[in-house]
C-alpha cells in the first residue's frame, strides 16, 4: 500500500491580476488534511476550488502561505500527487496500457515490474482485457478509469480529483463513484476532490468542505461520520446532504411588511 | 476485395472504361482523323515497341529519382527548421513574419532566381524541387509543434517528463498528423516542382523534357504516354502517402 500523506495548508492566499488589478481568487484558506481522509470540496462556479487543487498538486505556484505535505513546502509537481481532471487527458496515440505507464516513464522499476504493477491497475478500475484499446475506442467512463489508473500507479501518498466525473452521464457517473469508494478504502490514500454536486461530496467525503466565492474562502466545514460502503437513502445520509445543501440555498426574500398602515394624506391606491 | 469495394470501384470504372470506348470507337469508325490525338491502339504500340516507348521508362525513373531526391532534402529541412522554430519561442518570433511573407510567393515564380544562382543545371532542378517541398512540411510541422493540446503538457509535467521525454513523448507523436499533412502536401508539390523544372529548364532529360521534346517534334503519341505515366506517378506517389499514414497514425482509425 502506498504511505497516505498529511497535507497543511496555512493562510493560502491568491490573486491572479486582471488588467493591472488583483483579483483576490482565495483568501486565507487554513486547512489539515489527516493521512487517509478524503475531503471533498464543494461550491459555486468561481469559488476558486479548482485553483485550489491546481496549487496543491504544483501546476501553479504563486501563492502567499504554505502548503506543505507530510511538512515540506511542495513546489512544483510531484509523483507523489496524483491527480485525475475532468477530462481524461490520455494521449490519443497510446494505449490504455501505455497511457497508464505514462506516470512510470521515469521510476526505478525494471520492466516487469513496471508491466506488473501496470495490469494489477488496470484490473483495479475493472479494464482487464482493454490492455490494447485505443482511447478512441472508449466510451467516458472507460477513459476516466484509464485516467484514474493512471494517477494512482506511481502509488501516491495524494489523489487529486478535479471534478472527475462532471463530464459524464448520471449513471456512468454514480457507478464509478462507487467504485471510487471501494478503490480509496483498498488504497488508504488521502484524496481531496472538488465537485459541485453535494451528494456526490457528501457520498464519498469524511469531511466536506464548502467554499464560497469572491473571493474564494472556506464557509464551513461539515463532518461526514458515516461508515463505509455508505447508501444515498441512508436516514443521516440525507440529514448531512441537506445541512450541507443549505449553505447553498437562495435567501430568501424578506417577505413583504403588510400595507395596514393608511399614507398620510388619507388615500389609499387599490392598484 | 469485399463486395461494397468492388461495388464501388466497378461504379469509378464506368466513366474512364466508357471515354476510353469513345476514344477507340471515334478512330476506329473514322468519325475524326484529327492529328492533335492518336487512337489508344496507337499509344500501346508506341509504349510497347518502339525504342522511344521503350526508353519513355528509364527516363521516367530518372525523373522521379530526382523528385524523391529533392523531396527528402525539402522534407529534412523542412522538419528541422519547423521543430526548431516550434520550440523557440525566441526563434519563431525572429523568423516568423520572413516566413509567413515568403510563402505567399507562388512556386514557380522562383524559377528565375534559382537558375540565376545555381545555372540551368541538376542543382536548379533540386533546389527548385526541394523548395516546393520545404515550405509546406515547415508550415505545418510548425503548426502541430505549437498546437499541443496544454492540458496535455500539464500531464506531462505531473508525470515527471524531462524535457527531452515531453519532446519525443509528446510534443512529436502530438505533431504528427500535421507533420503527416505536410508531407502529403509536399509529395504533390515536389512531384509538380519536378515536371515543371523540366520543362521550363529544358536542358538533361527527364519526363518534363519528353513532354516539351514530343511537342515540339507532334509526336503526340509519345506526348500522350508521357501525360499518362506522370499521371501513373502521382497516383502511386498518393497511395503510398495514404498506406504510411494509416500504418504511422493508427491510433485515428477507430
Amino acid at each position: 500500500m502506498a504511505q497516505a500523506a498529511a497535507l497543511e495548508i496555512r493562510h493560502l492566499n491568491k490573486q491572479y491580476h486582471v488588467e493591472n488589478r488583483p483579483l483576490t481568487v482565495l483568501q486565507d484558506i487554513n486547512l489539515n488534511i489527516r493521512p487517509g481522509e478524503f475531503i471533498s470540496i464543494v461550491g459555486a462556479s468561481g469559488c476558486g476550488k479548482s485553483t485550489l487543487l491546481r496549487l496543491i498538486v504544483g501546476l501553479e505556484n504563486e501563492h502567499q502561505g504554505e502548503i506543505l505535505s507530510d511538512g515540506e513546502k511542495i513546489q512544483g509537481t510531484s509523483l507523489a500527487r496524483g491527480i485525475v481532471f475532468q477530462e481524461h487527458r490520455l494521449f490519443p496515440w497510446l494505449t490504455v496500457e501505455q497511457n497508464i505507464a505514462v506516470s512510470l516513464i521515469n521510476s526505478a522499476l525494471s520492466a516487469s515490474e513496471r508491466h506488473e504493477t501496470v495490469r494489477k491497475h488496470i484490473e483495479m478500475v475493472g479494464l482487464t482485457g482493454f490492455e490494447n484499446a485505443y482511447p478512441a475506442q472508449l466510451s467516458g467512463g472507460m477513459s476516466q478509469r484509464v485516467a484514474i489508473a493512471r494517477a494512482l500507479v506511481a502509488r501516491p501518498g495524494i489523489l487529486l480529483l478535479d471534478e472527475p466525473f462532471g463530464a459524464l452521464d448520471a449513471l456512468t457517473r454514480s457507478h464509478l463513484q462507487r467504485e471510487l469508494q471501494a478503490i480509496l478504502k483498498q488504497e488508504g490514500i488521502t484524496a481531496i476532490m472538488v465537485t459541485h454536486d453535494v451528494e456526490e461530496a457528501v457520498f464519498l467525503g469524511d469531511r466536506v468542505v464548502v467554499m464560497e466565492p469572491r473571493p474564494g474562502r472556506i464557509k464551513r466545514i461539515v463532518e461526514v461520520p458515516l461508515a463505509r460502503p455508505r447508501e444515498r437513502s441512508g436516514q443521516r445520509f440525507s440529514a448531512i446532504r441537506d445541512d450541507v445543501m443549505v449553505e447553498f440555498s437562495e435567501p430568501q426574500p424578506e417577505p413583504a411588511p403588510l400595507a395596514d398602515s393608511a399614507p398620510q394624506d388619507g388615500w389609499r391606491i387599490t392598484w | 476485395m469485399n463486395a461494397i469495394a468492388f461495388r464501388r470501384l466497378r461504379r469509378g470504372l464506368t466513366l474512364p472504361a466508357l471515354l476510353l470506348l469513345i476514344w477507340w470507337a471515334t478512330y476506329q469508325f473514322g468519325l475524326s482523323d484529327s492529328r492533335l490525338f492518336v487512337p489508344p491502339g496507337k499509344l500501346l504500340d508506341t509504349a510497347l515497341n518502339s525504342a522511344e516507348g521503350r526508353a519513355i521508362w528509364s527516363t521516367l525513373g530518372l525523373s522521379l529519382a530526382r523528385g524523391l531526391t529533392g523531396l527528402a532534402i525539402g522534407i529534412s529541412l523542412g522538419l528541422a527548421v519547423g521543430v526548431l522554430l516550434g520550440v523557440s519561442r525566441r526563434l519563431e518570433r525572429f523568423f516568423g513574419l520572413t516566413l509567413h511573407s515568403i510563402k505567399q510567393v507562388s512556386l514557380f515564380a522562383w524559377l528565375p532566381l534559382l537558375t540565376l544562382w545555381f545555372g540551368f543545371g541538376e542543382s536548379s532542378k533540386l533546389a527548385f524541387i526541394a523548395w516546393a517541398a520545404f515550405f509546406p512540411v515547415l508550415l505545418n510541422t510548425l503548426e502541430g509543434v505549437c498546437s499541443v493540446p496544454r492540458e496535455l503538457v500539464e500531464v506531462s509535467r505531473v508525470s515527471g517528463f524531462t524535457r527531452w521525454q515531453t519532446f519525443s513523448r509528446l510534443i512529436l507523436p502530438s505533431a504528427l498528423p500535421s507533420i503527416f499533412n505536410g508531407v502529403y502536401l509536399a509529395l504533390m508539390f515536389a512531384w509538380l516542382a519536378t515536371l515543371g523544372a523540366e520543362y521550363m529548364l529544358g536542358s538533361g532529360d527527364g519526363i518534363g523534357v519528353v513532354l516539351m521534346e514530343s511537342r515540339a517534334e507532334f509526336r503526340i503519341d509519345l506526348m500522350l504516354l508521357a501525360i499518362a505515366l506522370v499521371g501513373l506517378i502521382g497516383f502511386l506517389l498518393d497511395i503510398t502517402a495514404k498506406a504510411l499514414e494509416r500504418r504511422l497514425l493508427r491510433w485515428r482509425n477507430h
